[in-house]
């Protein structure tokens, strides 16, 4: 039996993108936020394997990932220190890119669409940077809305030991480093991943993001994601006649 | 020559230097008048920066890759070029004003405001992302009919860039009528501009020099008090010259 997808006009945050001329999604829009050592990479892993097993053709896509754009933000991060507003363009000219030849195309044609982040890590970043929360869902107006989001929330302390273990490292902008917020980078990472993790606080109600306990094993949290994900599938399954 | 103090009193800007704009299409003049303007501010010792829209280096490499490959959406366009403008806002544009400084811009935020919206994307939506930009203490508009800028440019058949003809809005298959129509949409874009965001009109049509005593007449208002005997006396001997 096939299974047929109903389309749905493409919802978008503020006046969209006007010169597109189909607006509609046959596929899903699904969104994992966290931060690194949240386990987002394994859980899309997992995600994926289980929604091609069950039929659905999947796709992936995450921020600083557009072939026009994806590299040159990491380059220009290492020749200059960028502003915070110049950063935050950038990261949206990357998203827009993805969004317009990858996100939308694939919506169109009845893919499941799995962000590995989304615009809410950008304003979350922006915002602990000092830019208006404001200016950031302006910005964003030509955003898709997804059909999902999830929010791997895990204490920053655990997640210290987690990126720690993982990579030997911090990561400089993933600490905060360049907010000055402290001495240390332990210091600074705990405080800016609190700052993050408010921010997706603030977001939650305003976005319909939901929040998921990262903290447990991997295995359990893939059942919570996978239940919520596949409840939802299935509302989209156009009925039969 | 003594430098003027670097804390003279606010502008509208809500900074204590001052900024000048120049817009209006290719072809209009105003980057010749804006070099003038700038000559002429530094021989009276003033702190001046010159900034050009789509010049920041950081941002340029990866524009143009994307240029090449004809890949960009109007969205995507729209957001690089605010990219640019950022990091030469940040980096140069508020800092200067901060300090004092005349800081000369060919071209701001209008030719967003103009060019994305001819490809577009919503008024609104570019108007809000440009909204960290500050309102400049005068805009100068270059208006010239559109047929005349574009000889201007045209006259030596120069290989038009695919994004500059707007190629990319599928208006004609001949690059050259592109351009033109590209042009003209453009020019209506900043007309409706004109009121609003209270531009001051040059008529890019009269001789170079008349355009630029019409300049210096306008900003001769934002230089510092001290200055002006410096400019009366300039004039004077200019005058005693002719």
């Amino acid at each position: 039996m096939t299974q047929q997808l109903a389309a749905h006009p493409l919802k978008f945050f503020g006046e969209g993108i006007s010169y597109l001329k189909r607006l509609e999604s046959k596929g899903s829009l699904i969104v994992v936020e966290g931060p690194d050592g949240s386990g987002r990479s394994s859980q899309i892993d997992l995600i994926i394997s289980h929604l091609e097993a069950a039929g659905h053709a999947v796709i992936t896509t995450g921020l600083k990932r557009s072939e026009l754009i994806g590299a040159g933000i990491l380059e220009a991060k290492h020749k200059l220190p960028l502003g915070k507003k110049t950063l935050a363009l950038f990261y949206a000219a990357d998203f827009g890119d993805q969004l317009e030849h990858k996100i939308i195309p694939a919506l169109h044609a009845g893919y499941v669409v799995l962000a590995d982040r989304y615009i809410y890590t950008l304003m979350a970043r922006s915002s602990v940077r000092g830019i208006s929360r404001a200016w950031s869902h302006d910005l964003f107006g030509f955003a898709v809305k997804p059909d999902l989001v999830f929010y791997l929330d895990v204490p920053p302390e655990e997640l210290f030991h987690r990126v720690f273990q993982k990579y030997g490292s911090l990561d400089y902008y993933e600490s905060g480093a360049d907010l000055g917020l402290a001495d240390d980078l332990f210091e600074s990472f705990v405080l800016y991943q609190r700052g993050i993790a408010k921010e997706f606080k603030v977001m939650e109600t305003k976005y319909g993001i939901v929040r998921i306990d990262g903290g447990r094993p991997i295995p359990e949290v893939n059942a919570d994601l996978q239940k919520r994900i596949d409840g939802y599938l299935r509302t989209r399954v156009r009925p039969q006649s | 020559m003594a430098r003027s103090s670097l804390r003279p009193e606010v502008g509208q800007t809500g900074y204590p230097g001052k900024l000048i704009v120049v817009e209006g299409i290719d072809g209009s003049g105003k980057s010749t008048q804006l070099h003038l303007l700038d000559k002429w501010l530094r021989s009276l010792g003033l702190y001046v920066f010159f900034t050009e829209w789509n010049s920041s280096d950081v941002v340029k490499e990866i524009t143009s890759k994307g240029k090449k490959k004809a890949l960009l959406t109007p969205t995507t366009f729209s957001l690089l070029h605010a990219t640019d403008f950022a990091d030469r806002y940040e980096r140069n544009i508020s800092p200067l004003l901060e300090a004092g400084y005349f800081v000369l811009a060919d071209r701001y935020v209008y030719t967003a405001f103009a060019r994305d919206v001819v490809r577009g994307c919503t008024p609104a939506w570019v108007r809000k992302v440009y909204s960290f930009a500050v309102v400049p203490d005068v805009t100068f508009y270059f208006q010239v009919p559109p047929n005349v800028a574009m000889d201007r440019i045209l006259e030596g058949r120069p290989k038009l860039k695919y994004y500059e003809a707007g190629m990319d809005l599928n208006l004609s298959n001949d690059e050259y009528e592109s351009y033109r129509i590209f042009q003209t949409r453009i020019v209506d874009q900043y007309e409706s501009m004109v009121q609003k965001d209270k531009f001051v009109n040059i008529d890019g049509t009269l001789d170079i020099e008349e355009q630029q005593n019409q300049m210096r007449h306008q900003v001769m208002k934002l230089l510092p008090a001290a200055k002006v005997p410096a400019v009366l006396e300039l004039e004077k001997r200019e005058g005693e010259i002719e």
